[in-house]
């Protein structure tokens, strides 16, 4: 087990927004954090690596208590992808180099650099490698952030809303990139999102939060409307198209009349 | 079995990889060679600084005299009239680049520096009030010199440079606290510094008010910023200060590289951003409040500079930390020989040249609302 989460409690001006929250995360597995605005996921990714403070609760990495440990430790643990990201004046191989930060005493080594070079080659951005940030599409410029949080060489990936300000096609690719990452060098990872049909698509787990709390810990094949009603309050089919597992949202309303939800084959 | 990077040898990029790192040293060398031959400039340009002048001398001249080779009336002239004030104004120009750099980066903000934020202002308020108040006062010549007899007094010099530096941390926490408390825009945070200047120049209008002559001569003195007062003592407690500072900020280098990504991405790479930020704005005033104390109000050096800067350099801190410094230097340097050469004799307050580069860059940038 990557990450053991026992118990938070995150209040936020008087208002607690995680109670008694807790988690695990597996190697070579992502674990995707779902639920309505204001369920706590984002607070939940910055709790786990310490960027928030919970008033209450136990985060082991590696089995290692986070609480002992100082900042850069944390981030030779854990690389996050922040929601909302600048653009850093940079280049894309500078910007990628920001990831060694936690691991670089005076100045960049060799290694330093191999680490970026591969993986820019892995997220496909060796020919954009010395492109200014600020002049790549809203798909490259994600790719960079990713790839900044593993060129951490970090043991778990938290990434909240990797995919919220992209094209169907950047979805896809940003998502596949992932997969292959974290089962390719057997990481952990946790990933917010709102499109419940990425996640019944790619992820391994899915953590059903609701009201600061896991509602539902379940595999992609457990997702049911029942499910998706209480966490959404929305009446929902799921049904199996080309092989995939999809959610058709019928209608905000839970007083509204509700179809079998008999999955549909095609 | 779980594999994982750092648990392996690190894998050679190879190949392609290498062609790609070969790319990316080329082009920082091209930046370092950029800084190396600002540096060269600059010392080309401190050489005809001390040329010029009254009493002529040629740059190889001075070259000579610096060496050890001079007579006594040019060595006079090099080592006690002009050496001080240009080494002032390559000490006092880095001290005023680096913290508008460091501001600007820290608050991320272009249209920051000590001025705009009321920084100087309230630098410039402390050093009146106790030059007044604090009997910390002064001749024509300079303000840390005692009346009548010339000598230097230590008293002086500490009152002045504490107050200017307790002035230069009221406006420095009132712009931290209002960021803090609210999220200003850029724009935003800068009226705040309009007000605090605002407040701080009513407040030395007030301390004139109650003032002698010759105190009110002195402190109208420190509205245009001047390096020509400059003694060794103060040039050597300000180069003190600005060395130890810059080498902090350079081993900071990669943490204001971070926070161009954004302060929770900082964060997430182990910065800890509020004791940077602190600490940073902290050393900040600190220089300002040494610059002001000994020169002076030097309006929008500390915004031109790093501005410059990242035109030459880009915005990566490993050259525009010492980058920032240096065109600060230069950039004073130039204004003072400008100003020296401008009027056949005496010379013209640097400020004031300063305030006339500075003032349309900052209408540019308002205009342009440009961005780190």
């Amino acid at each position: 087990m990557t990450l053991e989460a026992r118990d938070l409690h995150f209040t936020y001006n008087g208002q607690p927004v995680l109670r008694g929250l807790g988690l695990s995360l597996i190697h070579g597995e992502i674990t995707g954090i779902l639920g309505i605005n204001g369920a706590g996921k984002s607070t939940l990714l910055r709790c786990l690596n310490r960027i928030l403070r919970p008033q209450k609760g136990v985060v082991l990495v590696e089995d290692r208590d986070l609480s002992k440990l100082g900042g850069e430790q944390i981030a030779r643990l854990i690389g996050y992808v922040a929601q909302s990201q600048e653009r850093e004046p940079l280049s894309v191989f500078d910007a990628v180099l920001l990831g060694r930060k936690p691991h670089i005493k005076w100045q960049a080594t060799s290694h330093d650099l191999d680490v970026v070079t591969r993986v820019l080659r892995q997220m496909g951005l060796e020919p954009l490698a010395l492109r200014p940030v600020a002049s790549l599409s809203g798909g490259e410029a994600q790719k960079v952030v990713i790839a900044r949080a593993l060129a951490q060489e970090p043991h778990l990936l938290l990434l909240d809303e990797p995919t919220s300000n992209l094209d169907l096609r950047n979805q896809l690719e940003v998502m596949e990139l992932l997969m292959e990452a974290v089962r390719g060098q057997g990481l952990g990872a946790a990933v917010c999102l709102h499109d419940i049909n990425l996640a019944l698509r790619y992820l391994d787990r899915l953590v059903l939060m609701k009201q600061g709390r896991v509602h539902a810990l379940i595999t992609p094949a457990e997702l049911d409307a029942e499910i998706i009603r209480q966490v959404y309050g929305v009446e929902a089919v799921l049904a199996e198209i080309e092989g995939y597992r999809v959610v058709i949202p019928r209608s905000a309303s839970s007083r509204s009349q509700a179809r079998p939800t008999t999955p549909l084959r095609t | 079995m779980r594999t994982h990077p750092a648990t392996l040898p690190a894998p050679r990029a190879g190949g392609l990889g290498d062609e790609l790192i070969s790319r990316y040293g080329a082009g920082l060398r091209r930046r370092y060679l950029i800084l190396a031959g600002l540096t060269l400039a600059t010392i080309l340009l401190a050489l005809q600084a001390v040329a010029v002048g009254a009493y002529d001398l040629s740059p190889l001249k001075v070259l000579m005299i610096l060496l050890g080779q001079g007579e006594g009336a040019q060595s006079v002239v090099v080592f006690n009239i002009r050496l001080p004030r240009i080494v002032a104004a390559l000490v006092t120009g880095w001290g005023l680049g680096l913290s508008g750099m460091v501001t600007q980066s820290l608050l991320r903000n272009p249209l920051a520096s000590p001025f705009t934020l009321g920084m100087s202002h309230g630098a410039a308020f402390g050093a009146a009030f106790a030059i007044v108040f604090l009997g910390a006062g002064a001749v024509s010549t300079s303000a840390l010199y005692s009346a009548g007899s010339g000598d230097f007094m230590f008293s002086s010099l500490y009152a002045v440079t504490l107050m200017a530096f307790a002035g230069s941390m009221a406006a420095t926490a009132v712009i931290l606290l209002l960021a803090r408390l609210r999220k200003m825009s850029a724009s935003s945070v800068i009226l705040a510094g309009v007000a605090m200047s605002s407040l701080f120049m009513s407040g030395t209008i007030l301390i004139q008010y109650f003032a002698t002559e010759v105190e009110i001569a002195t402190v109208v003195f420190w509205t245009f910023g001047d390096v020509a007062r400059s003694n060794w003592r103060e040039i050597t407690i300000l180069a003190v200060a600005t060395f130890l500072i810059s080498l902090y900020f350079l081993r900071r280098r990669w943490d204001l590289n971070a926070l161009l990504a954004g302060e929770e991405t900082a964060q997430a790479l182990g910065v800890h951003v509020t004791r940077l930020r602190l600490l940073g704005m902290f050393l900040a005033s600190l220089l300002v409040a040494l610059a002001t104390a000994f020169h002076g109000i030097i309006a929008f050096l500390g915004l031109l500079a790093p501005h410059i800067s990242r035109r030459l350099v880009g915005g990566d801190h490993r050259l525009l930390v010492p980058c920032s410094g240096l065109v600060g230097s230069a950039l004073l340097l130039a204004a003072d020989t400008v100003g020296r050469m401008l009027l056949g004799s005496g010379s013209l307050p640097v400020g004031v040249l300063t305030s006339f580069m500075g003032a349309p860059l900052f209408l540019y940038l308002l205009l342009k609302r440009s961005r780190l």
